[in-house]
């Protein structure tokens, strides 16, 4: 089953960097973007198969930290909105070359 | 048994990333999301991860995406009906990119065809029947990895003022 989770892992990861691509709604990006956190989770756990429960508490800090990256980057989301009545990233070009 | 489980619940993971990519919808798309760690979570407790899948429908499914769903509805995004996807020359140039990935990714795997094997899972086995599904994780995380998961609590401190200040309405 080890495999087989190791190609689920990289099959989620693929389509969550394909979405951050792709869309440009920013709040789908971050979806995709825990997409991807939740794909490296599933290849985290697999390996704790085989190398004891090390892996399982890595899930548990990644789990962490994307529960804090979703609080700021709305937090952000929210603050960018206030200023441009949009969350398509298309209109953000204060930055833009 | 186990392993046909373990496929449908890959076969929901999938199909629902694949509609958390393509549904017009902001709010479709995290229901998707949702129905996708659902289904993660269960192929956790297929791989024996007992705790981690409690805490990925209470903590994923329960409270971040409800903070994604909060935060459509407060700004009224749920009813963009337009898709937004980018299109033209940037969505080959990223097809290409995660094509590159993905073949990458295959071949990595493809090289491994002896079925790969450990002591971990016995590891965890022997641990969860010693102290229970909770206790096999809690032991290592509160002595070997004390020190992390205290910086752990720091960052979300930092998390929370950071969110507070940034959404905060300015005064001026």
């Amino acid at each position: 089953m080890i495999t087989e989770a190791l190609i689920l892992s990289a099959i989620l990861f693929v389509i969550g960097t394909f979405g951050m691509l792709v869309r440009r709604n920013a709040i789908i990006m971050f979806l995709c973007i825990e997409l991807q956190l939740n794909a490296v989770n599933v290849a985290f756990v697999a390996f704790s198969n085989l190398y004891g429960i090390d892996g399982q508490i890595f899930v548990f800090f990644v789990m962490t930290v994307a529960a804090a990256e979703a609080a700021v980057g709305l937090a952000i989301i929210i603050s960018i909105f206030r200023h441009y009545e949009s969350v398509d990233v298309g209109n953000f070009n204060l930055l833009k070359w | 048994m186990t392993t046909l489980l373990f496929y449908v619940f890959a076969g929901i993971a999938i199909g629902a990333a694949i509609g958390v990519v393509i549904s017009k919808s902001p709010v479709g798309s995290l229901l998707f999301m949702v129905t996708t760690l659902a289904a993660i979570a269960g192929t956790f407790v297929l791989m024996e991860a007992h705790f981690l899948a409690a805490v990925q429908v209470i903590v994923y499914a329960g409270a971040i995406m409800v903070l994604f769903l909060f935060v459509i509805m407060l700004l009224n995004l749920g009813h963009e009906a337009q898709r937004d996807l980018k299109g033209g020359a940037f969505a080959v140039v990223s097809a290409g990119v995660v094509g590159a990935m993905a073949g990458l990714l295959a071949m990595q795997l493809r090289g491994s065809e002896v079925t790969p094997t450990g002591a971990g899972a016995a590891e965890i086995a022997a641990a969860t029947a010693q102290y229970g599904a909770v206790g096999a994780i809690a032991r290592p995380l509160y002595t070997t990895y004390v020190v992390p998961f205290e910086i752990t609590g720091i960052l979300l401190l930092v998390a929370v003022v950071g969110a507070v200040v940034l959404a905060k309405r300015s005064e001026s």
